[in-house]
């Protein structure tokens, strides 16, 4: 097999993380390829909910939207919106929920709605979309994203959901009943939230990634654990199966 | 009771200029039959409403027919950035538009709130962002255990059009597969027109079909593929091609431009 790229180290780590979870919710890219593979590699019982309405859809295919009509047909129930956030996201039902965002900071908060000022943006990105009540409720979350500095800044041009909000005690206050971010998965490792201050911090570099290149790609100074652990890299039963659901 | 109508007839009857217009479909059947009609009627100075934007509002943005945009999420789900969307936020072109912007939950709980002809729905959200600042959402404390929740106000379009796979000659229509929001809009909306892929004799009731009955509707419309490049289940299928090659058409501003006038104002909705 060919060389093992870093999208593929990142996304059969995400999967991982999946091996012993009963429901995830997922938007597309990464983190619907991962949870399929997860599926087919580690946990075929998965329930994969898509914000559309699909709840326990065994999609063949990487959907390119999350109502493709392959979610639909696959699908154990099909609800409406209202219902998807009342009924099931809401009650926190969902064990984990992956999201993408386009900045992160230290405290797991993520932005997906302008860069510059609300008001003129630089950049207009999508906005919120379900991830402000698919955060506070889900009963964790796992943010996967690029490692650059760009995306991982200091301060948030706008805070479209929260993390760890302010630190140490914010998700109590602001009434959440999941638990936050347990990790963000990026293509140099992964960071976990440090049990006292909630701050991200590297617990896992990529095989062959330096502690150093993950440092040099994120917007503050970050902490490292004592020993980070290295991701042992993809097995060629995760990386043929992955190879073969890209192909399809 | 629901008229049935063409669709020309129907936009012409039910939407103004200056009206609040839901054309809602959560991905799947999405309203692009009608919305191409309203551009090919010339209306102005719409509030246009609907959770994800999508490629049509993208394109009704981008041919200066919005005031206001009220949505959730403003991507080309899968590919990328809506990039008419984007400049009309960014750079005012073809003209500004105003913004109120909400999370899912806040929008679905909206509709839900005035399906119901409630002054507001109650949920827990919005808290600990700057979407709070930026939107109309007001805290409530919960009259029996004290918590503090989130207050939406209720969403009450002029006009809520949808498409659905199927409609009787009464005016009955079903809709399967992904339900989105639709039934709630047409709810909550002052007028609603349900266009739909044919007309049967009678409604074969579907596993999980929703029906909503003729006499909540105004009018009904065939429009044959009038969801394409999304889909309406078990009749067509999405097209992810045409959101990939959209992504292509609408980053320059002279190259949209001419592809809707060739496509979309001549009367040819398709590539």
């Amino acid at each position: 097999m060919s060389e093992v790229t870093a999208a593929e180290v990142q996304t059969v780590a995400a999967a991982r993380r999946l091996e012993h979870i009963k429901t995830v919710f997922i938007g597309v890219g990464r983190p619907s390829t991962a949870a399929i593979l997860a599926r087919m590699v580690h946990n075929p019982g998965l329930v994969l909910v898509y914000e559309s309405g699909t709840i326990g859809a065994k999609p063949f295919h990487i959907p390119l939207s999350i109502g493709d009509g392959e979610l639909a047909e696959t699908a154990d129930a099909i609800v409406s919106v209202p219902e998807m956030f009342n009924y099931w996201i809401g009650p926190g039902r969902i064990e984990m929920a992956f999201l993408g965002a386009a900045q992160v900071d230290r405290l797991g908060n993520l932005n997906s709605t302008v860069i510059g000022d609300y008001e003129h943006p630089r950049t207009r990105l999508p906005g919120a979309g379900g991830a402000p009540e698919i955060a506070s409720s889900c009963q964790q979350v796992v943010v996967i994203a690029p490692h650059t500095k760009r995306t991982f800044v200091e301060t948030l041009d706008f805070r479209t959901t929260v993390g760890f909000g302010d630190g140490p005690g914010s998700r109590e206050r602001l009434g959440f009943t999941g638990r936050g971010p347990t990790a963000v998965i990026t293509d140099l490792g992964v960071l976990e939230p440090d049990p006292k201050s909630d701050e991200l911090t590297l617990t896992q570099v990529h095989d062959g990634i330096e502690v150093e290149q993950v440092r040099e790609a994120t917007g503050w100074e970050l902490a490292v654990a004592d020993r980070p652990r290295v991701t042992s890299p993809p097995t060629d039963r995760e990386l043929s199966a992955l190879r073969e659901l890209l192909s399809r | 009771m629901a008229e049935l109508t063409t669709l020309p007839e129907a936009v012409a009857e039910l939407v103004h200029d200056g009206d609040s217009v839901a054309l809602e479909g959560f991905t799947h059947l999405i309203p692009f039959a009608a919305g191409h009609e309203l551009l090919r009627q010339g209306r102005r100075g719409l509030e246009l409403i609907r959770m994800t934007p999508d490629i049509l509002y993208d394109q009704m943005i981008g041919m200066g027919a919005a005031r206001k945009l009220v949505f959730s999420y403003g991507g080309n789900p899968g590919v990328g950035s809506l990039h008419r969307f984007r400049d009309a936020v960014e750079h005012d072109w073809p003209r500004p538009i105003e913004l109120e912007e909400h999370s899912h939950a806040g929008m679905a709980n909206r509709y839900a709130a005035g399906a119901a002809r409630l002054p507001f729905a109650v949920m827990r959200g919005y808290a600990g962002t700057d979407l709070a600042a930026h939107t109309t959402v007001k805290p409530i404390t919960c009259p029996y255990t004290g918590e503090r929740l989130a207050a939406v106000s209720a969403l009450r379009p002029d006009v809520a059009v949808v498409h659905a796979q199927e409609a009787d000659r009464e005016g009955n229509v079903q809709l399967w597969g992904i339900p989105g929001v639709q039934k709630e809009a047409v709810l909550a909306a002052e007028r609603s027109l349900v266009t739909v892929e044919r007309i049967v004799d009678q409604l074969e009731l579907r596993p999980g079909g929703i029906v909503i009955p003729a006499w909540v509707i105004d009018l009904v419309a065939e429009a044959p593929g009038g969801s394409q490049p999304s889909y309406s289940l078990g009749i067509t299928a999405r097209d992810n091609d045409f959101y990939r090659f959209w992504d292509e058409v609408s980053r320059d501003r002279a190259g949209f431009t001419e592809w809707m006038h060739a496509h979309v104002l001549a009367g040819l909705a398709t590539r």
